[in-house]
């Protein structure tokens, strides 16, 4: 099970990528291992949004599993490559496999997520 | 040890896989008029299953409905094996017991023996390989022998659309058993692929598909009810139903789009978007890469083709009626 040293978590499986006022979005590789088979995804609409609103669906063969928004702000830009590639969820999901980006209405929302190893922590 | 869903059902298809089955239910039964009796409350032809042989039937209730769907293995004339679901032990147990004849014995052997359905073409030469030399018998099958002073049964059946065969053997031989499988590269499978699997050849689940209020001919499965053999238990109620036609029949449906996977209690809609059924099950087809889905679906209103709606999640995805099974070789 990885856990990116750089990024931020959420009690709900997600990881955030900040680089300015960008964060980008998607699920750990412990929540990937969990879902297994991710076949559909069900991609969030671009706009405001407030944090902890459910914003898009992982769909896997043994389940569907609902992605809240970690932090507010506007959804900019979706993956579209999970159209036609879902399962890099599974392959990559830190990388080719992230969801959507949300430009946030204040940085410092970061710090009410946790870190590498807090989210460790909750895992093991 | 296990792996993804989809990577399992992919070694079934193309290679091999293994699943515990141990959780199933073995009633034996033998006694003098043993064929006769359970002629009178198993749907399938008992008279002309040759010893050595095994198929498939039900056991209904007297409204014709399923209580259980299970394999009747003929081991001698008068001496026969029921491999049971694990849910139905109990009623089915408790059944036949209510129908008891003098002279029938009736014993559930259920928590002595392991089980192992090995599934994928590569199981001809496994079989041999494991056994040191045996040939796997011809399709329905059984070869029942000891192994090392211990009893192993199999029968070449199986519920995924694969060739393969059903591995009984007393409960402290599994783990033998299990890594002889393994060290010959057959790939450990779980419930899920066995699901996914069975689903593609539109097999019926009990508790989902088949119920006691549904009966086989319902299901579509007229090929395993011999009405013509005399009365059994629900015969006269499925010969009224084969005379008149079934009002509602188990159909298969296929997306016609990407979508997320249709599951059990999901709306079907006509096209007007009025509600007809739920789906009994569903999921997705990694050999179609579609969502397939089972319901009963009134036939009146729906046959092959015609265009219905499923509600998954709250969106209407279009979806029609297929032919059985939805995965062919």
């Amino acid at each position: 099970m990885t856990v990116p040293a750089d990024l931020n978590y959420t009690r709900a499986h997600e990881w955030v990528r900040l680089q300015g006022d960008i964060a980008t979005i998607g699920i750990t590789d412990h929540a990937q291992e969990e879902l297994s088979d991710v076949v559909f995804v069900e991609l969030p609409d671009l706009g405001d949004i407030e944090k902890a609103s459910p914003v898009a669906v992982v769909e896997s063969v043994k389940a569907a599993s609902d992605i809240y928004a970690p932090i507010s702000g506007e959804i900019i830009e979706v993956n579209i490559d999970l159209v036609a590639d879902p399962a890099k969820i599974n392959s990559d999901p830190y990388d080719t496999g992230w969801i959507f980006k949300i430009r946030v209405s204040s940085p410092d929302q970061i710090n009410g997520l946790m870190d590498a190893a807090s989210y460790t922590g909750m895992v093991s | 040890m296990y792996d993804s869903i989809i990577n399992e059902h992919k070694a079934v298809r193309e290679s091999s896989g293994v699943f515990d089955i141990s959780h199933m239910g073995q009633l034996f039964v033998s006694g003098g008029n043993a064929a006769t009796w359970l002629e009178g409350l198993l749907t399938n032809e008992v008279a002309t299953l040759e010893p050595g042989n095994a198929h498939y039937t039900f056991l209904l209730n007297e409204a014709g409905g399923v209580i259980d769907d299970l394999i009747l293995y003929r081991l001698a004339e008068e001496h026969f094996l029921l491999v049971v679901n694990a849910s139905c032990i109990g009623q089915d147990v408790e059944w036949l017991g209510k129908h008891l004849e003098k002279g029938i014995t009736l014993e559930n052997e259920s928590s002595e023996w392991a089980g192992l359905a090995v599934q994928g073409p590569r199981t001809p030469e496994i079989y041999t390989t494991i056994t040191e030399g045996r040939t796997l018998p011809s399709r329905n099958g059984i070869d029942n022998l000891k192994h090392e002073g211990e009893r192993l049964l199999i029968c070449r059946t199986g519920y995924t659309g694969e060739d393969g065969f059903e591995l009984f053997c007393p409960a402290k031989m599994a783990s033998h058993w299990w890594k002889a499988l393994l060290d010959e590269g057959v790939k450990p499978c779980g419930l899920g692929a066995r699901d996914s699997l069975r689903l593609e050849m539109c097999y019926p689940l009990n508790g989902s598909d088949l119920s006691p209020v549904r009966t086989p001919l319902e299901a579509g499965l007229g090929f395993f009810v011999a009405l013509d053999k005399g009365n059994f238990v629900g015969s006269k109620v499925l010969k009224k139903q084969k005379k008149e036609g079934v009002s509602e029949r188990l159909m298969a449906l296929q997306l016609n789009e990407r979508a997320a996977p249709p599951r059990p209690g999901y709306p079907v809609l006509d096209q007007e978007g009025t509600a007809l059924s739920v789906l009994t099950s569903g999921g997705f087809s990694p050999n179609l890469g579609e969502g397939i889905a089972l319901a009963y679906l009134p036939v009146d209103k729906v046959q092959m083709g015609t265009p219905v709606f499923i509600e998954v999640r709250g969106k209407k995805i279009s979806a029609k009626v297929v032919e059985k099974p939805f995965y062919r070789k």
